[in-house]
C-alpha cells in the first residue's frame, strides 16, 4: 500500500541552549528562522523549497503574533501556499504533522516546514498570573487558580484519590526521566535524582511538587515534511509517517469531562494506531508530554500501555529509565532537558533521532516504531502521532 | 483578600449569574429540554445544544470533587491568602464548579467533602460563591 506521496519526516533541527537559554544572540523569530533554515538544509533543501508553513507559538500577542504564520513567513521571506497556525498548547506540532502528512498526500504542498521559537527564559515572561479573567476564565481566574500546575494537581488529587496513585510513583517518573537526560549531553538538568529529592522538594500546588513540574528554558526546533517520492533524491533517510490523531475536550478545568481520564489521549491514540495498523506491544520507543509527572501517567493509561489505573504499578521500578522494559522520554523530556513553553516539537524531534539511530549513548536498540502523544492546555488537548523507520 | 484580586469581566451569558450572587443566591442555567443544569453559563446547552434556557436557583449544596492547596500564589494578588484551597466544587444538581474552600486548616479538606455556598463581597458589583464544609 506504499504511496508515493506518503508522508515523511527528511529535516530536523534545534537551537543550542545552555542553563536553559539560547546560546545564539538572535530574537524568537530569529531563532525560529536559524532552525529552520538548519532544518531544511539538512535535508538538502533550502527555504525556498517550502511552500507549506506550519507554527504555533506565544510570542508577540498581542501584536504579530496573533498571525504567527503570516509573520513567520514574512521574516523568512517566503511565500507559502498551504499554512496552519493550530494552536492547541502544547500539542500543537503532532497536529501539525498530522495536518502536513494530509497536506502532502493531496498535493496541496510538496515541502511543509513545522516551527516553534520561545525565549521565555531569557526574557523572564513566563506569565504564571492566570489567564485574563475573560468569558470561561472569568469562571477561574478570579480564584486564584495556579495556572497551569492548579489543573495537573486537580487531577493527580483525583486520581489518588480514585486509584490509590501516590506521590511516590509520580516521583519515579521525575527519576526515570532525568536519568535519560544524564544520558543526553543537551539536557539542561544531569545532575542526580532521587525519589526522596522529587518527594521533599517544595510544594508548588498540593500533590504536585517542584520536581514533578516541567523546566522553563528557551527553546527552537524545525521539522522538515515532503513525500516518500520527493525524499528519494533528499540528504538524509526518511522517516514515514504512518498514523495520527488528535481530539481536545475543555480548557477551563471544571469543563474537564473525567479528571482521572484523558479523553484527548484515548481518542488520538486510538485513532492514530488504527491507522498505522499497531497496537501498544509493537511501540519501540514513547515519547509523550511530560509537563507534569502526573501528565505522563495519565497519558500511558489512555494510550493503552497499561489500563486506567494501573499507571502507579507501571512507572513503578524504573520501568521508564534507560536500561527498562520501557523506553520513555529517551532525550530527558520536559523535566530534565528542555521546555520552552509548548514543548511539542521536540519529541517529535527526539522520535526521529531515535528512529534514524543517531541518539549516541541514549540510543534505544532496534528502535523501529516510535509513538509520539503531545498534550496541550489544561490536559485539554491531545495528538498522536505514529513514526516508522522506512 | 487583597484588593488586587482579578475580577470577572461580565458578559451577557454571565450576567444574571453574577447579578444573583451579588443577591446572594446561586442562579445557573436549567435546560427546559433536556432538564439539565449547566455550568459556567452559556446561550446554548452544553448538553444537548436546545437554547430554551432559563436561570434556576441552587441548593448551594455539593461536595468537593477534587482539589489543590496552592502552597505558591497565583500571582502578587494571591500571596497574602498562601496556603489557600481551589476547589473544583461538584454541586447538587450536577454541574461542577470552581471556587475556594474557606477554611482555616487546608488539610482538613478531601475528596467527598460536604459544602455549602457562601457569598463573599469584593467589589460593588461582584459578590464571589464560595464554600465551607459543612
Ligand atoms: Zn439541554
Amino acid at each position: 500500500m506504499k504511496n508515493g506521496r506518503d508522508p515523511v519526516i527528511v529535516g530536523l533541527a534545534d537551537a543550542p541552549i545552555e542553563g536553559g537559554k539560547f546560546v545564539t544572540k538572535a530574537s524568537v523569530l530569529g531563532h525560529a528562522a536559524l532552525v529552520a533554515k538548519a532544518a531544511v538544509e539538512e535535508a538538502g533543501l533550502t527555504l525556498d523549497d517550502v511552500d507549506g508553513l506550519l507554527t504555533a507559538g506565544m510570542w508577540g500577542v498581542p501584536g504579530p503574533g496573533q498571525l504567527a504564520t503570516v509573520t513567520l513567513g514574512e521574516y523568512l521571506g517566503i511565500m507559502p501556499t498551504y499554512v496552519d497556525g493550530t494552536n492547541i498548547g502544547g500539542s500543537a506540532f503532532e497536529a501539525h504533522v498530522a495536518h502536513a502528512a494530509m497536506a502532502l498526500r493531496e498535493g496541496y504542498c510538496e515541502v511543509a516546514l513545522i516551527v516553534y521559537s520561545s525565549d521565555q527564559k531569557s526574557l523572564r515572561s513566563r506569565n504564571l498570573g492566570g489567564r485574563p479573567s475573560v468569558l470561561s476564565m472569568q469562571h477561574e481566574t478570579p480564584y486564584g487558580m495556579p495556572t497551569p500546575v492548579g489543573g495537573y494537581a486537580m487531577a493527580a488529587q483525583r486520581h489518588m484519590h480514585e486509584y490509590g496513585t501516590t506521590s511516590e510513583n509520580l516521583a519515579e517518573i521525575a527519576v526515570a526521566t532525568r536519568k535519560w537526560a544524564q544520558l543526553n549531553p543537551a539536557a539542561t538538568r544531569r545532575d542526580p535524582l532521587t525519589v526522596d529529592d522529587v518527594m521533599s522538594s517544595t510544594m508548588i500546588s498540593e500533590p504536585l511538587h517542584l520536581l514533578d513540574c516541567c523546566l522553563v528554558t528557551d527553546g527552537a526546533g524545525a521539522i522538515v515534511m515532503t513525500t516518500a517520492e520527493r525524499a528519494k533524491d533528499l540528504r538524509t533517510k526518511p522517516v514515514a509517517v504512518k498514523g495520527y490523531g488528535e481530539a481536545h475536550t475543555h480548557w477551563a478545568i471544571a469543563e474537564m469531562p473525567d479528571l482521572a481520564r484523558l479523553l484527548p489521549a484515548q481518542k488520538a491514540g486510538e485513532t492514530a494506531m488504527k491507522m498505522a495498523g499497531v497496537s501498544p506491544s509493537d511501540i519501540d520507543v514513547v515519547e509523550v508530554y511530560d509537563s507534569f509527572t502526573i501528565t505522563v501517567l495519565l497519558t500511558l493509561e489512555a494510550l493503552g500501555f497499561c489500563k486506567i489505573g494501573e499507571g502507579g504499578d507501571f512507572v513503578s521500578g524504573q520501568r521508564t529509565a534507560p536500561g527498562g522494559a520501557f523506553p520513555m522520554n529517551t532525550n530527558g523530556g520536559g523535566l530534565s532537558a528542555l521546555h520552552p513553553g509548548m514543548y511539542g516539537i521536540f519529541l517529535l524531534i527526539e522520535a526521529t533521532r531515535q528512529l534514524r539511530g543517531v541518539c549516541g549513548d541514549r540510543q534505544v536498540a532496534g528502535a523501529e516504531t516510535a509513538l509520539v502523544h503531545g498534550t496541550g492546555g489544561t490536559l485539554s488537548s491531545g495528538a498522536t502521532v505514529i513514526l516508522q523507520k522506512d | 483578600m487583597s484588593t488586587e484580586q482579578p475580577l470577572p469581566v461580565i458578559d451577557h451569558d454571565s450576567a444574571p449569574y453574577w447579578q444573583a450572587a451579588h443577591e446572594g443566591r446561586l442562579d445557573i442555567p436549567l435546560c427546559g429540554d433536556c432538564g439539565k443544569h449547566h455550568f459556567y453559563p452559556r446561550a446554548i446547552c452544553p448538553h444537548c445544544h436546545s437554547d430554551n434556557l432559563n436561570f434556576d436557583t441552587v441548593s448551594g449544596r455539593g461536595e468537593v470533587h477534587t482539589f489543590t492547596i496552592a502552597r505558591r500564589p497565583a500571582g502578587p494578588a494571591f500571596a497574602d491568602d498562601v496556603p489557600y484551597v481551589v476547589a473544583l466544587i461538584e454541586l447538587e444538581e450536577g454541574p461542577r464548579m470552581m471556587s475556594r474552600i474557606q477554611t482555616d486548616d487546608p488539610e482538613k479538606v478531601h475528596i467527598g467533602a460536604k459544602v455549602e455556598v457562601t457569598f463573599v463581597k469584593a467589589s460593588d458589583e461582584i459578590t464571589f460563591p464560595y464554600f465551607t464544609m459543612t
